[in-house]
């Protein structure tokens, strides 16, 4: 540590001259350091001023809380000896501590304290004062708040300084803001050269402050003067802007993307359990979306459990229990709805669609009865809450990434249970012939019901996890039912593969052309595309072939 | 002309005389002529009411005659209910003139508002009544014509159908909430004052357009009425029951179902366009898919493919509403679900339906009753 180490040699010579003592050198910085303190406690401003820049050449991080206690007006003079002492309000009396030591000096009252009086002067020197102690704090985020602030008074003199903790730090973060500040700084130099090599050690932060730090160098002045005079120097800076802006373009482009997938797998979760029922039992479920929202009041109805009757320690399991908790609540509700009314109207499917919409007004009311029609707030567990941040500028939230994964999950757990069990054979034995699956002795009312169910539960997950990323309210269901439609028909029917890519790229198409087109312009544009789509391929992109396409 | 008469039986058109007749006089006479304190008298606002579920009735109509007929579910029809109304809004916001809030003459309020500086192009023309009338028949036309074209020719059909329509009217609503749009966004189009000159607020002028509604309401009949017994008719019925026996027998379905479409299309803006005046508001929740599937279940109620049954199901439904709104709000939804899954599991031919099973058994020992019939129905359409 050469900024530290410096000064301490600079002290020995001194302690050598003055006491030609053989001392060891940070005994000699002890005693400056000390000195220094107790300069602080002279009655002069300017002397104090004085005592700060010395404390901040010296660069030890001891004279931390004797700064801060002094910006803070918590430094006072013992009036019995004029001893300078750390006083925090205490039960009767203050009590007082040493600025440097921190150690314990007893107690006394208000009236034998005279405080050390700072200006506005001072305690902005003291500010800068910190800023340079702290930057070797091993606290990383200490460390880039006295970043910043070095970066705010654009000092040449903590230039080296900064260059200097920048070859030791090794918080990606810190680096960056050590390397803006830093070359700001330079930037400001005389000499080209300096503001040059500035430019180069930016290189590899490419960010947007960089980019409104750089961007003046490379316009012209309304003469037609370059605020920049050097030519190379514009050419590096204006070669640097074009390099930030198209790292930006990809950000931006990355972002959008990872939005559409996060809508895509909302859609996907909304849409599995309707492609589910429509493809097995050619039914068009229009209370498919009140199955969500059963499931999102069921999460609620469970956080309010959690919040009364358990503790406080396993209020973040909540959500855990609320997934099998709203998979049977919707899907006995569905099997009930199948055994009760559906199953009389297989063959007719308009007029399926028409009483499963009246059941969806039903649920509606019943739901805005019990529990009213204001919105119902489902909170994020802390594990959920928060975001990560790959690259900085690129913040993706705990709770889209949650619901990218469960969704991926619950489209897996979905294919096994197709794929290997005996139920999911009887399922797709249905699916394909129904009369000739019923000759071979399969159950096919019974598998409907249970189809009924399962895609139902499945929209009751879906709903825990939309209770996550929105409103609970009894209208839920009606804003997610048209694009579980689109997401079905443009996928096809009864295809997991086509749930998976419809949903997916009605996500991605609408996040992409949000930005150009504006929210709702974009899902228009997508609905045209949609019905556009509709006219090459009436069955969706994955369609049944064979005989079950003609059924 | 004797082709116009043979549309329907004779006690057929006794029926449609007197029910039509009755609509047309006594309404008018009971609000009219009889003293305000005689309880005969009909209040000023039931006028209104009778003829915005007189518009319902054309709507339900118009819906009838794709669904009950060609057997094609569209659950769009209110995008054309509501653009018809749009054409007749636009034309009384321009004869607002100098009377808006901002008294600029050039400009509705609404654009004032949002500080735009002309008008846009798609407004131009609306100042004429006729030409407004003519997008009222022309702006659903065209776009039913269209939409149908596309859905029609590659095959589309049943419940496909119903979702894209669906569809098309969520976009439609989308759209229409904008206020880049240029129809008054969420506002919509409102504070209206006269239409041809008579003030809208004038009780003869409310008089006036019950009686337009009544009239259109009856051409709508008599169009459907003659559509439904012509030969295409009997193709458009054999389509809802067989489509492809029909299609290999060598008929055009799309072009069938296109016409059917289109003109059910047309009479839905024209009720829209009656509509409008009449309630003095047109905005986007017009477009809300609740509002559409709605009309299919006035027209399930009444009973389907019928067209009387739809005028039926519309004034019972939309009376029903009006009572349980104002008595009992929170009841209302149940009784409509519930009527949306007894009229499709207990009476799939509605009131109708069930009316003249009553009297064919009432008539003759009971040969098929209507359930086995409507599982033959169903069977056909499955095969």
């Amino acid at each position: 540590m050469l900024h530290r180490s410096l000064p301490c040699f600079l002290a020995l010579f001194a302690a050598l001259a003055f006491l030609g003592l053989a001392a060891p050198a940070c005994a000699a910085s002890d005693a400056d350091l000390a000195a220094a303190v107790a300069k602080l406690g002279e009655p002069g401003f300017s002397e104090k001023l004085e005592a700060i820049e010395t404390l901040a050449t010296l660069g030890d991080t001891r004279a931390v809380p004797a700064l801060q206690a002094l910006t803070d007006g918590n430094l006072y003079l013992r009036d019995a000896d004029n001893l300078l002492v750390v006083a925090t309000e205490g039960d009767p009396d203050y009590r007082l501590s040493d600025p440097l030591t921190g150690a314990a000096l007893g107690s006394a009252g208000f009236a034998e304290l005279s405080r050390v009086i700072a200006n506005n002067r001072l305690r902005s020197a003291i500010h800068t004062a910190l800023a340079k102690l702290q930057i070797g704090d091993p606290d990383p985020t200490r460390r880039l708040a006295a970043a910043q602030e070095i970066a705010r008074d654009n000092a040449p003199e903590t230039a080296a300084l900064l260059s200097e903790v920048l070859e030791h730090e090794t918080n990606a973060g810190v680096r960056a803001a050590i390397a803006i500040s830093l070359a700001k700084i330079n930037l400001s130099s005389e000499l080209p050269a300096e503001r040059l090599a500035a430019l180069k050690k930016l290189s590899d932060t490419l960010t947007l402050e960089v980019r409104t730090l750089l961007a003046p160098l490379t316009s012209a002045n309304s003469d037609g003067s370059f605020a920049e005079p050097d030519p190379t120097v514009r050419k590096e800076a204006s070669l640097l802007v074009s390099r930030i802006d198209r790292r930006l373009v990809l950000q931006d482009l990355a972002l959008n993307l990872f939005q559409g997938i996060s809508l895509g797998s909302v859609l996907l979760l909304a849409a599995v359990g309707l492609a589910i029922t429509f493809g097995v039992m050619g039914v068009i479920n229009m209370a498919h979306g009140e199955m969500i929202m059963l499931g999102a009041y069921t999460a609620f109805c469970v956080q309010e459990a959690f919040r009364m009757w358990l503790p406080e320690s396993v209020f973040g399991l909540y959500l855990i229990v609320s997934i099998p908790a709203a998979f049977v609540v919707a899907g006995l509700v569905g099997i009930a709805l199948e055994r009760g009314i559906i199953r009389f109207l297989y063959g007719r499917p308009l007029e399926t669609l028409l009483a499963t919409w009246g059941i969806s007004l039903i649920l509606q009311q019943v739901v805005r009865s019990v529990f009213g029609a204001p919105n119902r707030e489902v909170s994020n567990p802390a594990w959920m809450t928060g975001a990560f941040e790959p690259l900085p500028g690129m913040v993706l939230t705990w709770n889209r990434i949650s619901i990218i994964l469960f969704a991926l999950a619950v489209l897996v757990a979905i294919g096994l249970l197709m794929r290997f069990t005996s139920y999911g054979l009887q399922m797709r034995a249905v699916t394909q012939n129904r009369p000739m699956a019923a000759a071979m002795g399969i159950p096919s009312g019974w598998v409907d019901a249970l189809t009924f169910g399962l895609g139902s539960g499945i929209a009751g997950v879906a709903g825990v996890a939309l209770s996550q990323v929105g409103n609970v309210s009894p209208n839920l269901g009606q804003t997610y039912i048209v694009d579980s439609f689109m997401v079905v028909v443009f996928g096809g029917v009864g295809s997991l593969w086509g749930v998976l890519a419809g949903a997916m790229s009605l996500g991605i198409v609408n996040k992409i052309l949000e930005p150009y087109a504006g929210a709702m312009l974009g899902k228009i544009l997508v609905l045209v595309l949609l019905i556009l789509f509709i006219q090459k391929r009436p069955r969706g992109l994955f369609a049944l072939r064979g005989r079950a396409a003609e059924a | 002309m004797t082709r116009l008469f043979r549309i329907q039986s004779k006690a057929g058109w006794a029926a449609f005389v007197v029910i039509f007749g009755i609509a047309l006089v006594a309404v008018p006479w009971l609000n009219l002529m009889i003293p305000v304190d005689s309880p005969y008298h009909l209040p000023d606002y039931m006028v209104s009411l009778l003829g915005k579920y007189l518009c319902y009735a054309l709507l339900a109509l118009s819906l009838d005659l794709v669904w009950g007929y060609a057997g094609a579910l569209s659950l769009g029809h209110g995008a054309f209910f509501a653009l018809g109304g749009y054409c007749m809004g636009m034309h009384l916001m321009r004869q607002i003139g100098t009377r808006g809030v901002y008294g600029n003459a050039d400009l509705p309020d609404f654009m004032v508002f949002l500080n735009w500086k002309e008008l846009p192009w798609y407004w131009f023309g609306f100042d004429h009544f006729a030409f407004a009338m003519v997008m009222v028949v022309l702006v659903p036309g065209v776009l039913a014509f269209v939409f149908g074209w596309f859905a029609f020719r590659s095959r589309i059909t049943g419940v496909y159908f119903s979702i894209i329509t669906q569809a098309m009217l969520f976009a439609f609503m989308l759209a229409f909430f904008r206020n880049e749009m240029g129809f008054g966004g969420n506002n919509g189009l409102t504070d209206f004052k006269d239409l041809l000159g008579y003030d809208l607020h004038d009780q003869s002028t409310r008089v006036g357009l019950y009686v337009a509604s009544v009239v259109l309401l009856a051409c709508g009949f008599l169009i459907g009425r003659f559509i439904s017994s012509s030969k295409l008719g009997r193709v458009l019925v054999a389509i809802r029951d067989a489509e492809s026996r029909v299609r290999f027998l060598g008929y055009s379905v799309t072009n069938a179902k296109l016409f059917a479409f289109t003109i059910s299309a047309v009479l839905a803006g024209l009720a829209g366009a009656l509509y409008v005046p009449q309630v003095g508001i047109i905005n986007p929740s017009e477009f809300s898919p609740a509002n559409s599937i709605e009309v299919a279940v006035w027209v399930a109620v009444g009973g389907r493919g019928t067209l009387f049954g739809a005028i039926l199901g519309a004034f019972a439904i939309n009376g029903a509403k009006s009572y349980f709104t104002g008595a009992a709000p929170e009841i209302w939804l149940f009784f409509l679900g519930a009527l949306f899954i007894g009229v499709t599991l207990l009476m799939p031919k509605g009131i109708l339906g069930l009316a003249s099973g009553l009297a064919a058994r009432l008539k003759r020992p009971p040969a098929a009753t209507p359930q086995q019939e409507t599982a033959l129905v169903a069977g056909r359409e499955h095969a």
